[in-house]
């Protein structure tokens, strides 16, 4: 089976800031890719360039198409949920189900309907009439009755409650997903997609500094909090990492056995958030940047 | 990245998903809807001015049914058709007008609120949202404006004919002066010439620089326009360059051979012929098909505003 997604050397500039440092990419059919980066690290860079919305240097295939020269040939495999609200604001939400129904051959207005059925959205409402939350939902009913092989989300969830949030990766898992699609999803709310991603990608200034699988992730990664008097011993062992909270040091490890671990305190799989700090505090080593509360690690 | 899945609670749909074909014309056709739903103004406006002029006529001839039927035995033409020909003129200005609003906005206000990002998620090439968009001003305003004015005519010749009949007058002259069906063709043969293809590069420049301007299109549209009629004023004292755009954009006499009777008088004389084979029209058409292909260019290069 041919990759959904195959980069070599990903290269993007705007002027002289570098917003893409030659990335490679290599995306099998049926993940759920988590691309997490801070503001400005190329995330959004990325997925434009997937999606065939800029040009770039570098090789890049996406489901067989170059997408910068066959974006609307790419268009009938893919879709996106750019990162900001891009339904037109005059637009009727029939109008919006009519119009996708009539130029995308794999949408399936039924399914579009279901999924807004469970919303208060009038289909008589137009764009600008609905809330911030209403939109993305009107605009995810949409993508997600599309049978596309690749879905891209920059952000989808950004102005919605916890619950409706909760409610769409639900959705999202069970309504849409299967192993023959492929998900891309960017978010800020990186803990709520622990349960949901096959996949982690860590981005910053570029680069990608961190690829691995979830269980890969879980294998690999372990967070201890340590017993006060157990400190030293387990500072020994190299933490890529260390946090304080509650009053305990917390130290997240990487590639150490959690046998001799749990000898000095409680241990667990840490968050993707946690890891995320712990990645970038590592790659930057400078703590000006990071939260209140962090303490950079010993470096590897 | 490794193949290992992770277990996760699914909707199996293992029977993959279909090829799809794309019929060329159903993008096209969707993407013109989509142009009315956006620009109501586009058959509303032409509605208006009708109605409008419907009703001032309405109030005229009611005020006065006695000079109508007096116009009608005096077989005096031009004032019989005089009120054909101002609600047709009024149409006119009303489609270029709209025209010209339509190609400033048309690649702009999708770049301005970012809807591009949703219209480019969908499999619609560049190259055809660009020819529908231009296909608005060159096509469907020239036919949507006479249907109006066929039908704004019909109700004119109507309730003249009520007053004539109700006064006791005959209609046969009243219909025998304004033949509706032949000044009907006519006129829709003159939006298409006249305010459809020959101002084609006019309507297609608007149309590139609202893709490429990030504000004020129509501003910098009428720069360099203005720039080079002035220039051309203060260096030869001569107005060649404005002469000639006017005339493309407020319509031409070169799809009629004479000049001195309203190109919708029943007794114009057209030259379709002499008109496809000028070449004015060719070179004005060759520069429209330039500015599309720099308007398709830039809206594949461009990102939002």
């Amino acid at each position: 089976m041919a990759p959904v997604i195959e980069a070599r050397g990903l290269r993007r500039s705007y002027g002289s800031t570098v917003a893409l440092d030659g990335i490679d990419l290599h995306v099998e059919e049926g993940r759920i890719i988590g691309l997490i980066g801070p503001n400005g690290a190329g995330k959004t860079t990325a997925l434009n360039a997937i999606l065939g919305l800029i040009p770039y240097e570098g090789q890049l295939t996406v489901l067989g198409h170059d997408p910068w020269k066959e974006r609307d040939q790419l268009m009938l495999d893919a879709c996106f949920i750019a990162d900001v609200a891009v339904l037109p604001r005059w637009i009727q939400v029939s109008q919006a189900l009519d119009y996708v129904a009539g130029v995308h051959p794999r949408f399936d207005r039924v399914k579009a309907e279901s999924f807004l059925s469970r919303t208060t959205i009038k289909k008589g409402s137009k764009v600008k009439e609905l809330s911030k939350g209403m939109v993305v939902q009107l605009h995810l009913a949409l993508v997600m009755a599309i049978d596309a092989r690749l879905l891209v989300l920059d952000e989808p969830t950004l102005g919605l409650d916890i619950l409706y949030r909760k409610q769409f990766y639900d959705s999202l898992l069970n309504d849409y997903f299967d192993r023959s699609r492929t998900i891309i999803v960017t978010t800020h709310q990186v803990d709520e997609l622990q349960e949901v991603l096959t996949d982690l990608m860590f981005i910053n200034r570029g680069h990608i500094v961190l690829a691995c699988s979830m269980e890969e992730f879980e294998s690999r990664y372990l967070e201890l909090m340590v017993h006060p008097e157990k400190l030293a011993a387990a500072r020994a062992l190299k933490p890529m990492h260390e946090r304080q909270a509650l009053g305990r040091n917390i130290l997240l490890f990487d590639h150490v056995d959690r046998k001799q671990l749990v000898t000095l305190g409680d241990v667990r799989t840490p968050g993707i958030a946690d890891l995320f700090v712990a990645v970038m505090a590592d790659k930057q080593g400078n703590q000006a940047t990071l939260p209140q509360g962090v303490v950079p690690g010993e470096f590897r | 990245m490794n193949t290992q899945s992770r277990p996760i609670s699914q909707s199996f749909e293992t029977n993959g998903i279909a090829p799809a074909a794309l019929s060329p014309t159903r993008p096209i056709y969707w993407s013109l809807r989509r142009e009315f739903w956006e620009n109501r103004y586009l058959y509303i406006l032409p509605s208006a001015v009708a109605a409008v002029f419907f009703f001032g006529y309405m109030i005229s001839v009611i005020h006065s049914p006695g000079q109508l039927r007096a116009l009608g035995f005096m077989y005096n033409h031009d004032e019989i058709s005089g009120p054909f020909d101002i609600s047709a003129a009024l149409l006119m200005a009303t489609a270029i007008l709209m025209s010209v609003f339509y190609c400033t906005e048309a690649l702009h206000s999708e770049r301005r609120d970012r809807s591009i990002l949703f219209w480019k998620s969908l499999p619609v090439s560049d190259a055809t949202t660009v020819l529908v968009k231009a296909s608005i001003p060159l096509l469907a305003i020239p036919v949507l404006v006479a249907a109006i004015n066929a039908v704004m005519w019909l109700l004119m010749l109507l309730l003249g004919s009520i007053v004539v009949l109700a006064t006791g007058g005959s209609i046969a002259a009243l219909w025998a002066h304004v033949p509706i069906l032949r000044m009907s063709v006519l006129a829709l043969y003159h939006l298409l010439t006249a305010h459809g293809l020959w101002p084609a590069p006019v309507y297609c420049w608007l149309l590139l620089v609202s893709g490429w301007a990030r504000r004020a299109p129509f501003l910098w549209a009428a720069l360099p326009i203005v720039a080079i009629g002035g220039l051309e004023k203060i260096a030869f004292n001569t107005s060649h360059f404005a002469g000639v755009i006017g005339e493309r954009l407020f319509g031409s006499t070169a799809p009629i051979a004479s000049t001195t009777v309203f190109p919708t008088d029943p007794m114009t004389h057209i030259t379709p012929g002499a008109f496809l084979g000028s070449p004015n029209l060719w070179i004005g058409l060759l520069i429209a098909a330039v500015f599309l292909a720099l308007a398709v260019r830039l809206r594949h290069n461009q990102e939002s505003i």
